[in-house]
């Protein structure tokens, strides 16, 4: 019971940091990313490469992870995706499967199409349990790391969003764009920044998640519906949102999956589309910004 | 009601051409029967994406269901094709009629979501039930008896073929007189500016879900058709990636034209064909990289190459 919980919350965390790059930059600039989840799985075969065939222990990819998909999202948004920011929501959507589908048939090609295994430090292998009965916690030592990871970089998340200059000019573009370029930021380069921070923190989730989530080619294909949900009924206008959001898939996906395993995703599916009818913009919403 | 614009001749020239394809080209029958169903399924999604403006990305929810509902009528009831066809359009025009209620609100991306929601749910609903459907297998052992008693479905697919061209025609003529319409122009009245539609009293809710219901039975027919001329229903059926190919397809022709569908279906499955033919299993990537370009030239522009240089040099300016 707490055990499921646990786990929940260390999936949910994991979900978190994968998509709240995809929420910042679609309430930034409005565009419909369907390929966030390719820099996911490039966080995470840079980090299965590295361990298998340079040897560099697990704590040493995980920035490299992050880097990595940083680099890549920062050359790609300058290169591909700024077109298209004013284009209408079906060219980006098209220009983002395309991107989705070339990803995954490029790493099958080059990489294979079987599950990589991630070869985890000793210390995070075991398992600590607490109380008994049907109050038993058991707790992971990797899931444990993998919250800790993620509180820490929420907590830092949000202090940047929050206290800095460059929050404050992130959250004034996301309000208005045009306000904000008046006003002398210089939107196009909060726009590249935040983009790359948010593709590698995508690739620092897949990095972590590649224990748990399974790394594969599919790997785009496969979450790109969850990260989804999680902006869409997060909503795109804080951090909150996306986290409480977050947090309730994962929570829900392990129950549905644990104690319904006949149904499977379907639960999950259907909570998205009842909740998406009921709050079309979201479950949490600031009120008062642009829509 | 207006009379209907009228029918161009070069209309009446490529319908017959494509009629008649199948017995002239007698070894490619399979692959015209494709293409037919293929544009049946495109010229459907037009319905919503071209001239309604409606992005969908769950389309083949209703692909899907067609499939499965002929496949299984088949195999159930009673294995006349043209009563099949009639149920997997029936029971999709439900279900469409069902999800209208989830389009009707929210922005572009939450219909997105809903949309892929709704596939990703039937995959599930198909692959869990396999008492009925058989689960990843598929539904096997469907057995279509001839087409009006008297033309059997034959390995070569003449009849295949001709049964799905002539369903298309059907349908797309039926499509043809819904768009050229005082209802058609409710439609693009919305899609060109949705505020503006109400304001003129347009019922913009209805619309929309009237036509989203339309083209549901619309894709349930190319879903029931590709079902009883293969003579199988697999999960494949609901797999993204047929939304995201029908939306290439569309794209490919042009949206908001329903030829754009038919044309885009020729060039695609040939395409498709080709280049799986090279590389069977990384054909997506060139389909990824072709979405890519597409996009990044500007999709109105690739199939007129001589605009590409003016433009080019006015979009540098800008």
């Amino acid at each position: 019971m707490l055990t499921l919980l646990f786990d929940g919350i260390a999936y949910g965390m994991l979900l978190f940091i994968l998509a709240v790059g995809l929420a910042v930059t679609m309430g930034l600039m409005n565009f419909i990313n369907l390929a966030h989840g390719a820099f996911a799985m490039a966080g995470g075969y840079i980090t299965v490469l590295l361990m298998q065939r340079a040897g560099v222990p697990f704590l040493a990819c995980l920035p490299l992870a992050f880097l990595g998909s940083a680099l890549l999202g920062a050359v790609l948004e300058r290169t591909l995706y700024r077109p298209l920011y004013n284009k209408p929501h079906l060219d980006q959507v098209l220009f983002s499967i395309g991107l989705t589908f070339m990803a995954v048939a490029a790493t099958d090609y080059f990489i294979g199409s079987s599950q990589q295994i991630i070869q985890l430090p000793e210390w995070l292998k075991g398992r600590t349990e607490l109380g008994e009965g049907a109050w038993m916690l058991g707790m992971g030592h990797y899931r444990l790391f993998i919250i800790a990871v993620c509180a820490a970089l929420t907590v830092a998340l949000q202090y940047v969003l929050t206290k800095t200059r460059f929050g404050s000019r992130l959250r004034a573009s996301v309000d208005d764009q045009r306000v904000a370029a008046g006003l002398g930021i210089n939107v196009n380069i909060v726009f590249l920044a935040t983009f790359a921070v948010g593709s590698g923190l995508a690739g620092l989730g897949g990095a972590l998640g590649a224990e748990v989530l399974g790394l594969d080619p599919t790997f785009p294909l496969k979450f790109m519906i969850y990260f989804l949900i999680v902006v869409a009924v997060g909503g795109t206008s804080s951090i909150t949102g996306p986290l409480l959001a977050a947090l309730l898939l994962g929570v829900a996906d392990v129950a549905g999956k644990y104690y319904i395993p006949k149904l499977g995703g379907f639960i999950v599916y259907s909570l998205m589309i009842a909740i998406l009818i009921w709050r079309p913009q979201g479950l949490f919403v600031r009120q008062g910004g642009k829509s | 009601m207006k009379v209907p614009v009228r029918w161009a001749w070069w209309e009446a020239v490529l319908w017959i051409a494509l009629l008649a394809s199948p017995l002239v080209f007698r070894e490619r029958a399979l692959l015209i029967n494709e293409i037919a169903i293929v544009a049946l399924f495109a010229v459907s999604l037009d319905l919503i994406l071209g001239f309604t403006g409606i992005v969908s990305l769950g389309h083949a929810a209703f692909f899907g269901m067609g499939a499965y509902a002929a496949a299984l009528f088949a195999k159930l009831v009673m294995p006349d094709p043209l009563v099949g066809l009639l149920v997997a359009i029936g029971v999709s025009t439900l279900l469409g009629a069902v999800c209208s209620m989830t389009i009707i609100r929210g922005s572009d991306l939450t219909r997105l979501m809903v949309t892929l929601g709704v596939g990703l749910i039937l995959a599930e609903l198909a692959n869990k039930l396999d008492w009925l459907t058989g689960g990843a297998d598929g539904l096997q052992g469907v057995i279509m008896g001839p087409l009006l008693g008297r033309f059997e479905f034959d390995l070569y697919g003449q009849t295949s073929a001709l049964y799905s061209l002539l369903v298309l025609f059907l349908l797309f003529v039926l499509a043809r007189h819904l768009v050229n319409s005082p209802f058609g122009a409710t439609l693009k009245a919305i899609r060109d500016n949705r505020l503006r539609a109400m304001a003129i009293g347009i019922p913009v809710t209805q619309r929309i879900a009237l036509v989203y219901t339309i083209a549901a039975g619309m894709a349930g027919a190319a879903g029931g058709l590709l079902a009883q001329t293969s003579g199988f229903a697999s999960l494949d059926v609901f797999e993204f990636h047929r939304s995201a190919d029908v939306m290439l397809v569309l794209v490919v022709g042009g949206t908001g034209w329903l030829y754009g569908g038919v044309a885009g279906a020729l060039v695609f499955t040939l395409l498709q064909n080709f280049i799986s033919s090279i590389t069977p299993q990384y054909w997506t990537f060139w389909i990824g990289l072709f979405l890519v370009v597409l996009v990044q030239v500007g999709r109105e522009r690739l199939l007129r190459p001589w605009t590409w240089w003016s433009v080019l040099r006015s979009g540098g300016s800008k």
